[in-house]
C-alpha cells in the first residue's frame, strides 16, 4: 500500500479504469494511463478513438461514468472544475485553435499568465515590469515577437495555434494538453511546431494528440495507441507501428 | 489642463459624446430659459422633460451594452431592473406626498386608502427617507440581478436560454406588479407625485434640475462603463464573450465574471429608472413589459454593440426618430422600428458607430487636423 502511494505521488497524471460513455456509446472503455513528471507522451488513434475525450476527462470538462483521475498523486481530477484544474497546473490546447480573436497578440498572453484569477484582482490589476519580461520571453518562444500588437483574428492558422501554445505556456501548467498542433500546418511550421515542443518539455510534462506520424517521429517520445477509448499499445514509435492490431485499426489504412 | 489619462479613459469619441453632453447640459437650460419663446432656437420645457427621458434610455442602453456588447450575456430583461429601480423612486415620492393625497392620509398612499388597508406594508417601510430609497433604487436590481445570475450563470445556461429566462422574469415582474395585492399600486402604479427633497415637480427648474442630474449621472455611468472595460477585467470580459470555454481553461471562473457584470449592470439600469420616474411622474406595471426591454436592445444593435458611445448614441438618437415618425407617421411606426433591426443586424453588425469609424478608415484621415480639435474640447470638459 505504501509503496503505491509512493509510486502514485511520483506521477504527474495517473488515470485508472476511466469509462465515458454518450448515451450508451463508450467513448472511453475502462482507460489507464499515467504520465511521469518530466515526460513527453504522444497520443496517436485513429479518429473517434476516444483522445479528445480523455483530455475533456483531465481538464473537468467531461466527467467520467466510472474511474480515478488523479493530478500528481493527490488531486481528484473528477471532482474539480475546470477553472480549478487549470489554477492547479494543467494546460489545455484544443483541437480547434481558439484564441481570443478582438484581442491582440499581447493581450491574449497577458489573460493568459499565471497570476491571481479572481474579479477584484483583475478589476484593479496593473501591468507590471515582471510580466513584460514573461510576456516578451513567451512571444519570443513562439516566434510572434513582432505581431504582438497584431489583433489574433488577423493570424494565419498556424500562427494560432503557435498563440494558443504561447497562451498555455504563460500559463505556466505544470502538465500540457496539446490537442493537434500542428492539424492545417505547412510542413515548415510542423518542424518548428516539433522544435518549439522539444523546448518546452525541457521543463513541463506534455501530452501530444497528433495524426501526422512524421511530426511524432520527430518528437522521438513513447507513444500510446487509443482505440474504442482504450489503450491498444504502448512504446516507441519503432515498436508500436510494428504490433500487427496497430497496423490493422490505424496504421494500415 | 487635460491628462493624458483621462483622455485615454474617454476614447477619443467618448471625449466627443461627453463634450456634446456639456453642451447639451449648458444649452437647453439657457435656451429654455433665457431665448425668447418665439425664436427657434427656443427650448419648451415639455422638451426638456423629453430629453431627461432620452437621457435615461441612454443609460439603460450603456447597462444592456455593458453586458451584452462586453460579455455576450443578451439579456431581454433589463427593462425589468430599471422599472425596479424607478419602483423605488416612485415609492419614495409616494410617500412625499405625505397628507397633501386625496384622502389626506399621512402615511397611506392614496391606492392603499382606497383597497381599505389599515396600516403600510412592511416594505414600504423606510422609503420615506430619501437616502434609503437611494439605497433601495441600486439594491433592489442588484439583489435581484445577483441571484438571477447566480443560479443561472451557475448552472452555465447561455445564449438564447438566457435571453429567454431573462426575458420570462420581466414577464413574472410585470404579472406580479400589476396585482393589486401586491402592494405598489396594480395597474395604475404610482402616480400624482408632488415633490422630490421639497422641489416642486412641476417647477421648470426642478425639471431642468433632474435634466441636468440626467446628463451628469449619464457621463458617470460611462466613465465607469469605461474604466471597467478597459480594466484586466474588461479584457475577461471580452474573452468571455468570444471563447468562453478557451477562458475557464485558463483557469477564470467565468460564472463570477458573469455575475459581476450583471449585477453592476443591473444596478446601473436601476438607477436610470430612478431618474425617470420623477421626469415623467408616473411608474407602472408597463414598464416591466417584455416588448420594452427588447426596444432597449435594438438600441444598443443600432447604435453599436460593444461601443459605449454607440449605446447612448442609440438610445437618444432612436428615440428622437421614434418621436419623429410617431408624429409623423404612427401607422408606420414599430414596423420601421422592426425593419430598423434587420437593416442593422444584416447590413452593419457594428450599428451606427461602427459604419462611422468604418467610413473613417477608408478616406486618409486628416489625423493631425482632429488632434487639435480634440484638447480644446476637453479643457471645457474639465472645467465642467
Ligand atoms: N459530447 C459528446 N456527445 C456525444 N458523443 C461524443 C461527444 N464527444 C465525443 N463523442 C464521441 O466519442 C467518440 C470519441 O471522440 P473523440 O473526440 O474523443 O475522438 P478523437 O480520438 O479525439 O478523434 P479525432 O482524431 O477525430 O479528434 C467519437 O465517436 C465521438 O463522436
Ligand atoms: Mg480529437
Amino acid at each position: 500500500m505504501n509503496t503505491l502511494h509512493k509510486e502514485l505521488t511520483r506521477t504527474v497524471l495517473y488515470l485508472d479504469g476511466i469509462s465515458v460513455s454518450f448515451d450508451g456509446f463508450k467513448a472511453l472503455n475502462d482507460l489507464s494511463f499515467v504520465v511521469e513528471p518530466g515526460e513527453m507522451r504522444a497520443i496517436i488513434g485513429p479518429n473517434g478513438a476516444g483522445k479528445t475525450t480523455m483530455m475533456d476527462v483531465i481538464t473537468g470538462k467531461t466527467r467520467p461514468d466510472v474511474g480515478s483521475a488523479l493530478f500528481a498523486g493527490q488531486h481528484d481530477l473528477t471532482k474539480l472544475d475546470e477553472a480549478d484544474i487549470a489554477q492547479l497546473g494543467i494546460g489545455r490546447k484544443f483541437q480547434r485553435p481558439t484564441v481570443f480573436e478582438s484581442h491582440t497578440v499581447r493581450d491574449n498572453i497577458v489573460l493568459s499568465l499565471a497570476g491571481k484569477r479572481s474579479v477584484f484582482d483583475t478589476l484593479f490589476a496593473r501591468a507590471r515590469e515582471e510580466e513584460a519580461d514573461r510576456i516578451d520571453r513567451v512571444l519570443d518562444t513562439i516566434r510572434l515577437a513582432d505581431r504582438a500588437g497584431m489583433m489574433a483574428a488577423d493570424l494565419s492558422h498556424g500562427q494560432k495555434q503557435w498563440l494558443e501554445i504561447g497562451m498555455l505556456l504563460a500559463q505556466d501548467p505544470s502538465l500540457l494538453l496539446v490537442d493537434e498542433p500542428v492539424a492545417g500546418m505547412t510542413d515548415a511550421e510542423t518542424v518548428q511546431t516539433a522544435t518549439l515542443l522539444k523546448e518546452i518539455a525541457r521543463d513541463h510534462s506534455v501530452v501530444v494528440v497528433e495524426h501526422d506520424m512524421s511530426f511524432v517521429q520527430d518528437l522521438g517520445v513513447m507513444v500510446t495507441v487509443l482505440h474504442e477509448g482504450s489503450v491498444l499499445a504502448e512504446g516507441s514509435l519503432d515498436h508500436v507501428s510494428a504490433d500487427e492490431r496497430v497496423i490493422d485499426v490505424y496504421l494500415g489504412r | 489642463m487635460i491628462s493624458g489619462r483621462f483622455l485615454r479613459l474617454t476614447g477619443t469619441s467618448g471625449l466627443i459624446l461627453l463634450a456634446c453632453l456639456l453642451a447639451a447640459a449648458i444649452y437647453v437650460p439657457v435656451a429654455n430659459q433665457f431665448i425668447d419663446p418665439g425664436s427657434p432656437f427656443h427650448v419648451n420645457t415639455a422638451s426638456v422633460v423629453v430629453f431627461g427621458k432620452y437621457l435615461c434610455f441612454a443609460m439603460l442602453a450603456l447597462s444592456i451594452d455593458l453586458v451584452w456588447g462586453y460579455c455576450g450575456i443578451l439579456s431581454l430583461g433589463h427593462g425589468a431592473f430599471f422599472a425596479l429601480g424607478g419602483y423605488a423612486m416612485g415609492m419614495h415620492l409616494m410617500r412625499e406626498i405625505g397628507p397633501r393625497g386625496v384622502y389626506g392620509n399621512p402615511i397611506l398612499p392614496d391606492f392603499m386608502v382606497f383597497l381599505n388597508w389599515e396600516s403600510l406594508p412592511w416594505f414600504w417601510y423606510g422609503f420615506d427617507m430619501f437616502w434609503f430609497a437611494m439605497v433601495m433604487v441600486v439594491l433592489v436590481p442588484g439583489l435581484l440581478a445577483f441571484v438571477f445570475g447566480f443560479l443561472a450563470f451557475r448552472s452555465r445556461v447561455t445564449g438564447v436560454y438566457l435571453s429567454i429566462i431573462t426575458q420570462a422574469m420581466a414577464f413574472a415582474l410585470m404579472l406580479a406588479f400589476f396585482r393589486n395585492e401586491m402592494g405598489f399600486g396594480g395597474n395604475n402604479g404610482l402616480t400624482d407625485f408632488k415633490d422630490v427633497l421639497g422641489f416642486d415637480l412641476q417647477a421648470d427648474s426642478t425639471r431642468i434640475g433632474l435634466y441636468l442630474l440626467s446628463i451628469a449621472a449619464l457621463a458617470v455611468m460611462f466613465l465607469i462603463c469605461r474604466a471597467i472595460v478597459l480594466s484586466r477585467l474588461g479584457k475577461v470580459l471580452i474573452a468571455v464573450r468570444d471563447a468562453e470555454s478557451r477562458t475557464r481553461f485558463i483557469g477564470y471562473r467565468v460564472e463570477h465574471y458573469k455575475l459581476f457584470v450583471f449585477t453592476v449592470s443591473a444596478m446601473m439600469a436601476g438607477v436610470a429608472g430612478a431618474l425617470y420616474v420623477p421626469q415623467v411622474g408616473i411608474i407602472n406595471p408597463g414598464e416591466f413589459a417584455p416588448a420594452n426591454s427588447i426596444e432597449a436592445v435594438i438600441w444598443v444593435a443600432v447604435g453599436g454593440r460593444g461601443t459605449l458611445v454607440g449605446a447612448v448614441i442609440g438610445g437618444i438618437g432612436v428615440n428622437l426618430a421614434k418621436s419623429y415618425f410617431t408624429g409623423a407617421l404612427p401607422e408606420i411606426w414599430l414596423f420601421a422600428l422592426g425593419g430598423l433591426f434587420v437593416v442593422v443586424t444584416l447590413f452593419m453588425p457594428k450599428g451606427i458607430l461602427g459604419l462611422i469609424s468604418h467610413w473613417r478608415r477608408r478616406q486618409p484621415p486628416p489625423e493631425p487636423a482632429a488632434e487639435t480639435g480634440a484638447p480644446s474640447s476637453t479643457a471645457a470638459e474639465e472645467r465642467a
